[in-house]
Parts: C-alpha cells; sequence; structure tokens
C-alpha cells in the first residue's frame, strides 16, 4: 500500500493509468480462480473444451476486433494444427508439449502463407479469400493420407508430460491446458496493449491515415494474422490432445463460422468477450445436445437476437454500462 | 530558393479519361503554395500523385532532390512528407493522446515488438502532451477522438502531424466543412507551422489561400491554367473563364 501511495506522489500528476488498469487485473484474478475451480464443479473434459474454444475466440478477437480484420476462415489454422498435433503424438510418439508445439508451428506457417495472399484484399474479399483457402485446406484433409479422411485420427494417445508426467489423467491434463490457455489469453492480452498493439489499432481505425504517418500497414496486418492464426493453431492443437481426436470438424467451414459467432455474442473487440462467447456457445452445444440438430437452430436465433439487440455483445453492453474497458 | 518537391510531366489516366494531363509544378522550399481549381479540375488526384497514394502513368516527382516516382507512401512519409486528409483523419476510438504518441511512435523505427507493454510509450507523453496544447486540445487529452467536434478533430489531426516533425505538409482542403471561426483558427495555426516548413495546400476557400500562399497554381480540366501570386492569378482572364465560365457562353 505504501509503495503505491509513493509512486503517486513521486510521479506527475498523470491523468491517465500507465499498464494493465486495477480493474481489469482484478477481472484476471477472479478468472484464474474461476478456472482453476471449474474442473471441480463440471466434468473436466468439458472445462477443458470451453478453454480451447476460449483461446481460439481470443485469437480470433485478435484479428477482428484489434486488427479490424474479418477472417471467415480460421479452421484450417484450428483444424490443421490438431491434425499435426494428433499425427505427431500417435505416429511420432511426441510429448504433449511437443506435439501441440508442432500443431502450432504448422498453424503459424499456414497462417504466413494464406495470411500474405489474402492482406493484399480489403473487407469482404479479404473474407472470401481466407474462406477459399480454408476450403482448400479442408479438402487437403479430407483427401490427405495421413489426416484418416473421413474416420479423421482417432484415439490419440497423451504422452508423458515431458516425458515424465503421465497426463492419462484428464484432471491433471486439465491443469496443463489452463496453463497454456490462460497463458495464451494474457499474451493476447499483451499483444494487443503493446506498441505494436497501438499501431494496429490506429490502422483498424483509419488505415489511410496510418499509411501517412509512415507505417507500413500490409506487415502490421500481416504479422497480426499470423499471431492469430498461431493462437489458433494452439488451440486446435491442444483441442486434439484433450479429446485424443482430430476430425474433419475441426476443418470444417462451419467451425470458421462457430468462432465469430462466440466473437460477436461476447463482444468483439473486448478482452473477456471472445472467452464468455465460447463458454456460452459450448455450454449450449454440451447441455442441449438432446435437441440434436435443434441446437444449431437454438444457436443461429441466439445469433440473430444478439446482433439485433446489442450489437456489442454481452461484455461490450456490460463495459458500457459500467463505463470501463472490459 | 530550391526547389522542395517538384513534378514534371505528371500524368494520370484511368481507362482512357485523363484526369491530370502534363502537369509541371515546383514547389519551393520554406513557401506556402497553393493549389486551386474548379470543381473537377483534377487537383485531388494531382494530389494524390504527389502523395504516392495514387501512381501515376506518366511523369516524375522529386522530394529534396531524390527521386520519389516508385517509392510507397508509406516510406515518403519517412522521408519526411507528410500529408493531411480533406476528411478529418484521427484515429476515433484512441485518446487525443495517443493519437499524438502514434506518430511520435515512428521515432522507435517499426513498432513490431508485440511482446512489450505499451508503458514504454509513457516516454513520449510529456512531448505529446505539448503537441496537443499547442493546438489548444490541453483540456481533451484522455477524451476520445470520437468525442471531439469537427474543429477539434482537424487541430487534433495538426497536432498529430506535427508531431512527426515533417520537413514538408501536404494539407487537402484544411478549411473543408468548417464554421469561420474554425477557419480562422486553423489559418492562424497553419501559418505558425509552417514557419521552418514548406506547405502545398488543396484549398477551395479563396481568402485563405489569398492570406496564406506564396504562390499559387490553378489546375482546370488536369492542366495547370496559370501560375504566380494571387494578384497575378486573380486577374488572369483564363482563370477568371475557368472559374465563371464565360467560355462557355
Amino acid at each position: 500500500m505504501s509503495t503505491s501511495e509513493n509512486t503517486k506522489v513521486a510521479l506527475p500528476a498523470m491523468t491517465h493509468t500507465v499498464g494493465m488498469p486495477r480493474h481489469q487485473k482484478i477481472i484476471f484474478v477472479l478468472l484464474l480462480g474461476v478456472l482453476l475451480a471449474l474442473p471441480f464443479m463440471v466434468y473436466p473434459v468439458f472445462a477443458m473444451k470451453v478453454l480451447c474454444f476460449a483461446l481460439f475466440a481470443c485469437a480470433f478477437n485478435l484479428l477482428l476486433g484489434f486488427g479490424g480484420l474479418l477472417s471467415f476462415g480460421h479452421a484450417a489454422y484450428f483444424g490443421m494444427a490438431s491434425y499435426v498435433c494428433a499425427h505427431a503424438a500417435k505416429v511420432w510418439g511426441l510429448t504433449p508439449e511437443l506435439a501441440i508445439l508442432a500443431g502450432t508451428a504448422t498453424a503459424a506457417l499456414l497462417g504466413l502463407v494464406i495470411g500474405s495472399l489474402a492482406i493484399r484484399r480489403q473487407g469482404i474479399y479479404f473474407a472470401m479469400v481466407t474462406l477459399a483457402f480454408a476450403q482448400m485446406v479442408y479438402f487437403f484433409a479430407l483427401q490427405a493420407e495421413f489426416t484418416g479422411g473421413e474416420d479423421g485420427i482417432q484415439s490419440v494417445p497423451r504422452n508423458d508430460l515431458l516425458g515424465m508426467f503421465p497426463m492419462s489423467d484428464d484432471l491433471t491434463f486439465y491443469f496443463f491446458v489452463l496453463a497454456i490457455t490462460y497463458g495464451g489469453i494474457l499474451f493476447i492480452y499483451r499483444i494487443t496493449h503493446s506498441p505494436f498493439g497501438q499501431v494496429l489499432k490506429s490502422i483498424r481505425e483509419n488505415e489511410p491515415r496510418a499509411v501517412s504517418l509512415g507505417y507500413r500497414v500490409n506487415r502490421y496486418k500481416l504479422m497480426v494474422f499470423v499471431l492469430s492464426a498461431t493462437f489458433a493453431g494452439l488451440a486446435g492443437a491442444t483441442k486434439s490432445q484433450v479429446f485424443h481426436l482430430a476430425s474433419l470438424t475441426d476443418v470444417h467451414w462451419t467451425m470458421s463460422g462457430e468462432v465469430v459467432l462466440m466473437t460477436l455474442l461476447g463482444g468483439m473487440g473486448t478482452v473477456l468477450g471472445p472467452i464468455v462467447g465460447a463458454a456460452v456457445v459450448v455450454t449450449m452445444q454440451n447441455y442441449l445436445a438432446y435437441l440434436g440438430a435443434w441446437v444449431t437452430v437454438i444457436q443461429g436465433c441466439i445469433f440473430v437476437v444478439g446482433v439485433l439487440l446489442f450489437r456489442e455483445g454481452i461484455i461490450g453492453v456490460l463495459s458500457r454500462i459500467l463505463k470501463k474497458p472490459l | 530558393m530550391s526547389a522542395m518537391l517538384q513534378a514534371s510531366g505528371l500524368t494520370k489516366e484511368f481507362k482512357g479519361f485523363v484526369a491530370v494531363n502534363n502537369v509541371d509544378l515546383t514547389v519551393e522550399r520554406g513557401t506556402i503554395h497553393a493549389l486551386i481549381g474548379p470543381n473537377g479540375a483534377g487537383k485531388t488526384t494531382c494530389f494524390n500523385l504527389l502523395t504516392k497514394f495514387l501512381q501515376p502513368t506518366r511523369g516524375t516527382i522529386t522530394y529534396d532532390g531524390r527521386d520519389i516516382t516508385s517509392m510507397s507512401a508509406a516510406d515518403i512519409a519517412r522521408l519526411g512528407l507528410v500529408r493531411s486528409f480533406q476528411i478529418s483523419a484521427v484515429f476515433d476510438d484512441l485518446t487525443v493522446l495517443e493519437n499524438v504518441r502514434i506518430a511520435m511512435q515512428r521515432r522507435r523505427g517499426d513498432s513490431y515488438d508485440f511482446w512489450r507493454s505499451e508503458v514504454v510509450l509513457a516516454q513520449y507523453d510529456e512531448e505529446a502532451r505539448g503537441y496537443v496544447e499547442s493546438v489548444g486540445l490541453g483540456d481533451f487529452l484522455n477524451h476520445r477522438a470520437a468525442e471531439l467536434s469537427y474543429g477539434r478533430k482537424r487541430a487534433l489531426e495538426i497536432a498529430t502531424t506535427l508531431a512527426l516533425e515533417p520537413e514538408m505538409l501536404l494539407l487537402d482542403e484544411p478549411m473543408a466543412g468548417m464554421a469561420q471561426a474554425d477557419v480562422d483558427r486553423i489559418s492562424a495555426l497553419i501559418k505558425r507551422i509552417s514557419e521552418g516548413r514548406t506547405i502545398l495546400m488543396v484549398e477551395h476557400n479563396l481568402s485563405v489561400v489569398a492570406d496564406l500562399s506564396d504562390r499559387i497554381t490553378v489546375l482546370a480540366r488536369g492542366e495547370v491554367l496559370a501560375e504566380g501570386d494571387y494578384d497575378t492569378v486573380s486577374k488572369s482572364p483564363d482563370v477568371i473563364d475557368a472559374y465563371i465560365g464565360a467560355g462557355h457562353d
């Protein structure tokens, strides 16, 4: 307490906050608390699913909410990473951390290739280019030998972490997944609150002006694209270790749509929005599973209502009411 | 005096339509040069060519003795040739301070360091505050730019541009859409910042042009119609023709 008092005195009257605002620090601590308790309240595999999709949505939000770029093909990075991770664990016998790393690196590379072509176009054309490439990745996954076609890669083993710690117990593995996703989410927060993040926001707000200030905007766009693909890949790779499975579902275009839904529902451009959005959508899919195909209909209705009534998303609305960035 | 910005034989064709035709333009160092002309004269196209937002079909552009014809818009900004926009160009979702800081951040070189905290940018805060106060926005330091009135947005834009410490400014209709009170304020601001700098501006408001500029180039139908100081230009029969349209009778 006394140190914070001292710094207050030492600094000249700075009217704006430097670093993470206090309320966000509290939120991150509370979030960690909730996530630590989660596997004791719900089925750990379900909790891990929520975490993976939360990271996926945060990665997508980095691109859409902060870069202003709407990708309609994020399933490509999520799915491809999940295949490579599953293959690495099953065929090469890699440990979980190395298998996940291999999947993530693949997604980064794929992001670099697709991104460098897609950023040459803007708006809806950008979205269409990313969708087209994602479809190509989908057909590759369908046809390639190692992906197992319609079957996917099944019964993927969860090898010992670092070759030492057994991970077959879901509760134990949960904490490993928690470390990855929470770390990923914090890293994404850092990216959006870095000097790079500032330039990124300026490009989102007014691209010609950013150019006229001397920023080579395409390099920034490519970089955020690759970063977003990388974290989407991290989420996908982790998911294949959670479920012992990599399948076509993860590269399908509906997965690209789902992550858009999660991000918009929770609140695009907010820190917590994608996490909340992912939790809501995954929970719905799990607990309404007995309704079968109706889940999609309900999801669609919620999306329509959401867009019509609260465009800023759940967290966006809360943030406006509380007048604090959440 | 020497030439700061020089265009020769500048031509831009859009699918057969010649928007700018063989324009020669020399902006002397340390002067305020105005580019005027009736609607559709090619002023904005010409301006976009000079700032490299458009690529010329023919012709060359040199800046400070260096050929910039094939350079990108971002790269000429790095050389100190900075443009403004017709519609106020601020970053709406950023605060006034952050807007100015974005420009100062250029001094660090490229900001690709996504792993570093934005706290490192605090080093620019004091100086950024100075720029903000110099255009009379000191009270709005932590307001989002979106909350500012139009005239204040333009002032913020100028503060942001000044923070780059440009050698030459290209202003695209700095008075467009402004109330008279704002016009006087921005006009005084331009006069003040022109010290030690070269300015080229496109402007419709002829009283502002008369008041500010050392030299005027009149464009009509994509070609240079007349050039000189205000008195010379305003008495030129060609210019009167083009503006009043007597030639079409």
